[in-house]
């Protein structure tokens, strides 16, 4: 919302500073986001006289002339050709900026002579396209500033022009009257009372109103008259003026009319052209289908119902946010009818976001204009119409009735500085509300017709707060917990970051990715349904939430080898979108390992990242996160693994608690990742909560018996998996062994291409008594066993 | 006795290695050496001669092995040094390259802002990030149609044809979790709610995913001049030096009054600096909660108050620590995450400062 000083005090009685009034805006929740002061461009200009003026020794159209400023005498050598002794004239001297020729003037020689600043003409100060020479002031003091000057002789050149954002709940500041009225309520002035009109038809309207059946809801009255035997054209320049001020285009003294009371008192108008108006005019719901060319010169097909109005069968305005172009008003109209009407903000909302259409009016229209105005506001603009064009005005013919808005909620004033904190006296709060133009009866503030957004005495609260100020506000202690702060993170919530800072004591950068990823690479994830779909996507890049941190993790990968950087340890930590419907998400972390353990080095330690790197740091990452270190180890992992590859590692078949391996080559070929990449992805909600909170340790206990350890070499198929025989070899003696490990794995040679040796260590340690030999031999011949029973295995001779 | 001294000690110590040194250990003192010989003679001498050769020769047996014993030192010492003369490597050759992790910047300022808040009393609340629309909206007293909805840059969920419920969205603030939390656990309650946050919006500061941090703070008396304390506390903490708010009125569905938050600043060669000189940034947005608000979750107006503000936390952490451009954080491009990222094991703790 944008309007200048000089309309503000068309309704304010002010002699506050400009800095002061942008001060109280801001304050009272109309903030400040622009001010265009002249004044700051002209202050610098200063009013001198020439007193000589002589030809150019060497430019016949050059003149030099002696000029009289502030300081004193100085030459400037000018072009202009009504530069002559004795004229009043605009100087800038060396180092002051020309707005209409973006320069900083300085000190130069033209020819040979030395000239001293410039004389301005008002082309080159902005002030209008004349250019023929430079200003001549018809008085003006030597030495004082231009922008003095102009203030005191033609204000409206040097009106500073604010604008102001409004919030959603304020359309009565979307009129200046709205604007000035907070400032009084603020104490910056007193508000001007309203001049109200009132014009007598002369003649019964001819133009009928109805508001049919379909439309009772979205129009509450409709009232209009027609004004006939007018004369449009170009508004005069005070009216002009003020609606170039703020950045509105004039067009015509009808349009203009409307546009000045859109912005004045926020009450949009229509004025109908109406020699082109066929009959009698009904405000309906669009049955889908037409078309209008509205006033912006777009065709639009009107879905189905969209308040219009018609004539003749045939639609021609979009009610309360645009005009048709047929029925506007031109130059040559003679008869206006003019409209003043009360639309119901949803239906308003609705019709505009159907049509996409943002206009002055709809954005008012839809936040809620003043109903109680509704018939001034034809008798306000019909005087305005008639002071401009001329003409004769009908008797108003109203459709519908203006809606009784009338409301009134309790001032609680205790209620009000218990919820500010802060003393606001009661007989101040009912001040400000009255000042704000509600009516107090005993605690009760009957709202005005203009604030739609007062809805309960919580709106009071802040109407008193928001006018006493809240920069004011002195900050109170909060009662505070007794006592030693508790600890406030949930268990989830530990580990999620217990997970991160492990990953990244690993070596991993952390990323934040994007929750959507585009469809393509959400479908190689298992994702990619209409149910994680966005119906208003910023890109096609960003379509669908992702199915799996990895698809994040990979797109930055690449990114990044785009980049020149091949060798990536990467992981993020966030959510995961398995449905559309709220909750359907779930914490992972995902890891990303790209190219080489690290870069070329003098000790031959670089080597290509592999599945194991995936696995170790899968499970440093779930060990610190408490999950169990007992689990198994299944293979039908998600299609984005290399199958033979990867692995998933669970309690059980369904509870897996994450997936590890070399990221199949076609999805890193559809990513744009150069390989190799191995990559985990862990669930972190999965692995088991522990019970209760009990943080002692179990008892420690070590005993001095000799530990055996003995090693066994198994021949088996190729494909029996380690852990497998890992296992049987536990399960030989539970107590007595306690810990097997795989440390060598031979895969066909001599063996037969199926077949592979796999060679443990068995760790046996003793509880009672020091093993002799005949209790290893025993314990060894159950391993041995065991693991050719399950595994089928051969101990290797 | 005299020359069996000097001969031996002039052979051990010109003895060049560990066998030679052996060798005249045998000859010397070994069981047929010419001091042990020597020694078998005292049992034919009289008492007398004993008395005078006997400590003699013992003293002499003690002399040579210890003179043995230095020079074995002496030459495994010169041994080593060979050795470790030979040993030398390039120290200046870089080591085994190790990876550096590190921890984005959004998670590190989030800790900060939990380890500040918890020792306010305040616990961590979440919420999902496709939310209803009654969550997101209605419950905050933003109804259907509500200008305030477009200002929101809505992303919604598809709907298949034939499901006609109101699509579900992306989460536009975290104060849907107000909600969700106010129904669980009633009031009185003090929680933060962060979490990632969605609006239809891409442009030079804007990028369409970003991360709030929800307060809220129900309770008898809890009034506004309570939520400047509570910001102020926070913001000094926070950034480590006095920070002064300034509360201008605003306008949001789901408080009243509400007030938009600057905190002090200056603007040095184009960069902010917090808690210091005459300007004012604004950075968050705050109130006290709707009554509307507080009926949605299940508390009763005329009993609870409170209030409730939204940070964003990546716009804190840019101010922090310096970061000029959003877009950046969602990118991660290596050198970024290296450059902006922390170290894994500094954890803010109030105890151990909470400055990254």
């Amino acid at each position: 919302m944008k309007f200048t000083v000089s309309w503000l005090k068309e309704h304010l009685d002010t002699d506050a500073s400009l800095d002061d009034i942008l001060y109280a805006l801001t304050d009272l929740g109309l903030e400040v986001e622009g001010v265009e002061n002249p004044m700051d461009v002209f202050k610098d200009f200063e009013i001198a006289k020439i007193t000589h003026a002589e030809q150019h020794p060497d430019a016949d159209k050059l003149r030099v002339c002696k000029v009289q400023a502030g300081a004193g005498e100085t030459q400037i050598v000018c072009g202009a050709p009504n530069a002559r002794e004795g004229i009043t004239v605009v100087l800038a001297k060396p180092g002051t900026y020309i707005p209409g020729l973006d320069i900083t003037i300085s000190v130069g020689k033209i020819r040979g002579v030395e000239s001293f600043g410039m004389m301005a003409s008002e082309k080159e100060l902005e002030l209008s396209d004349e250019h023929n020479g430079i200003i001549e002031l018809p008085s003006g003091e030597i030495g004082q500033s231009f922008a003095d000057y102009l203030a005191e002789t033609d204000p409206s050149k040097v009106d500073p022009v604010i604008e102001i954002a409004i919030t959603p709940n304020r359309p009565d500041a979307l009129g200046v009257r709205g604007v000035a009225r907070d400032l009084a309520a603020r104490g910056l002035g007193t508000l001007k009372p309203l001049k109200k009109a009132s014009v007598a038809g002369g003649f019964a309207n001819p133009i009928s109103v109805t508001i049919d059946e379909s439309a009772k809801d979205s129009c509450k009255v409709f009232a209009g008259r027609l004004i006939k035997g007018v004369t449009n054209g170009p508004s005069p320049a005070w009216l002009q003026d003020r609606l170039k001020a703020i950045g509105l285009r004039p067009i015509s003294k009808l349009v203009d009319v409307t546009n000045f009371f859109t912005y004045d008192q926020n009450r949009p108008l229509h004025v109908f052209d109406a020699g082109k108006v066929d009959g009698g005019l009904t405000v309906h719901l669009s049955k889908g289908g037409e078309e209008l060319v509205a006033l912006d010169e777009k065709t639009y097909t009107l879905p189905a119902g969209v308040t219009v109005i018609s004539s003749g069968g045939k639609v021609e305005s979009i009610a309360g946010i645009m005009g048709g172009l047929e029925t506007g008003c031109t130059d040559e109209t003679t008869d206006v009818f003019l409209e003043a009407a009360f639309w119901d903000t949803i239906a308003i909302a609705k019709g505009g976001r159907a049509l996409k259409i943002n206009s002055d009016a709809r954005y008012r229209n839809e936040r809620g204009i003043d109903p109680a105005y509704n018939m001034q506001a034809i008798e306000d603009a019909t005087q305005m119409i008639l002071d401009l064009c001329g003409g004769e005005a009908s008797e108003v013919t109203v459709a519908g009735q203006v809606p009784d808005v009338s409301r009134a909620y309790k001032l609680d004033t205790d209620r009000v500085q218990s919820l500010v904190g802060m003393e606001i006296l009661p007989a101040k709060q009912i001040a400000t509300l009255e000042a704000l133009g509600f009516t107090m009866d005993g605690d009760m503030a009957q709202v005005p017709s203009w604030r739609p957004d007062v809805l309960g005495s919580a709106d009071l609260v802040e109407e008193v707060a928001r006018v006493e100020s809240l920069t004011l506000l002195e900050p109170k202690p909060l009662s505070r917990p007794i006592g030693v702060a508790k600890q406030i993170q949930t268990p989830m919530q530990i580990r999620e970051s217990m997970a991160r800072y492990t990953a990244a004591a690993l070596g991993y950068n952390e990323c934040v990715t994007y929750s959507f990823v585009d469809e393509k690479s959400a479908k190689l994830f298992d994702g990619g349904s209409d149910a994680v779909k966005l119906e208003n996507p910023i890109s096609s890049e960003m379509s669908h939430m992702r199915p799996d941190l990895l698809v994040g993790l990979l797109q930055a990968a690449s990114r990044n080898q785009a980049r020149g950087f091949n060798d990536l340890a990467l992981f993020e930590v966030g959510a995961a979108f398995h449905g559309g419907e709220p909750g359907e998400q779930h914490m992972q972390i995902g890891g990303l390992l790209v190219g080489a353990t690290g870069p070329k080095d003098v000790h031959g330690a670089r080597r290509d990242v592999d599945v194991f790197d995936a696995k170790a740091d899968a499970e440093a990452v779930l060990s610190s996160i408490g999950a169990p270190a007992k689990v198994q180890i299944l293979r039908d992992t998600p299609t984005w693994f290399h199958p033979g590859r990867s692995g998933k590692i669970c309690l059980g078949p369904k509870k897996v608690l994450a997936q590890f391996g070399e990221v199949h080559p076609k999805t890193l070929k559809e990513m744009g990742v150069k390989g190799p990449a191995v990559a985990f992805t862990i669930f972190l909600e999965q692995p088991p909560f522990p019970r209760g909170n009990k943080v002692a340790r179990a008892a420690f206990f070590t005993n001095d018996l000799q530990a055996v350890e003995r090693d066994f070499a198994f021949v088996v198929d190729k494909s029996t998996a380690a852990l497998d025989v890992v296992n049987a070899a536990f399960g030989a003696d539970k107590n007595l062994i306690s810990d097997v490990r795989v440390f060598d794995e031979f895969i066909g040679g001599s063996l037969g291409e199926d077949k592979k040796s796999l060679a443990i260590t068995v760790r046996l340690q003793p509880a009672k008594e020091t093993l002799k030999e005949k209790d290893i031999e025993d314990v060894s011949a159950k391993i041995i066993a065991k693991v050719e029973k399950s595994t089928k295995a051969v101990l290797r001779g | 006795m005299d020359d069996l001294k000097n001969k031996y000690l002039t052979a051990i110590n010109e003895a060049g290695d560990e066998a030679t040194l052996e060798d005249i250990r045998l000859k010397a003192v070994g069981k047929k050496g010419e001091v042990s010989l020597k020694m078998r003679e005292l049992g034919k001498m009289t008492a007398d001669e004993r008395q005078v050769a006997g400590p003699k020769l013992n003293a002499l047996k003690d002399e040579i092995n210890s003179a043995i014993a230095a020079k074995k030192v002496a030459l495994e010492d010169a041994a080593l040094d060979r050795r470790l003369s030979e040993e030398w490597l390039d120290v200046t050759l870089p080591s085994r390259p190790a990876r550096q992790g590190s921890i984005h910047p959004i998670s590190r300022v989030s800790e900060e802002i939990y380890a500040i808040f918890a020792d306010l009393g305040f616990a961590v609340a979440e919420g999902p990030q496709v939310e209803d629309d009654w969550h997101n909206f209605d419950a905050l007293n933003i109804p259907p149609h509500h200008p305030a909805r477009q200002e929101h840059d809505t992303f919604y969920m598809h709907r298949d044809e034939g499901d006609n419920r109101p699509p579900h969205v992306l989460r536009t603030h975290t104060s849907p979790v107000q909600i969700r939390t106010l129904l669980d656990q009633g009031a009185p309650i003090s929680i933060i709610a962060p979490g990632r946050v969605y609006r239809c919006d891409y442009d030079q500061t804007h990028t369409p995913m970003f991360h709030q941090v929800e307060g809220l703070c129900i309770g008898k008396d809890v009034s506004m001049a309570n939520l400047k304390w509570v910001l102020e506390e926070f913001f000094t903490a926070f950034f480590g030096t006095e920070v002064k708010t300034r509360f201008r009125a605003s306008h949001f569905p789901f408080t009243e009054p509400s007030a938009e938050v600057d905190i002090q600043c200056k603007w040095e060669n184009g960069t902010v600096k917090v808690g210091e000189g005459d300007d004012w940034l604004e950075v968050l947005g705050s109130g006290m909660v709707h009554p509307n608000v507080l009926k949605a979750g299940g508390i009763d107006p005329d009993e609870w108050q409170g209030f409730a503000f939204g940070i964003g936390i990546d716009r804190l952490a840019m101010l922090k620590y310096g970061i000029p451009d959003l877009r950046a954080f969602f990118d991660s491009d290596l050198r970024w995450l290296k450059h902006y990222g922390f170290n894994p094991l500094s954890v803010p703790t109030l105890a151990g400062g909470i400055n990254g």
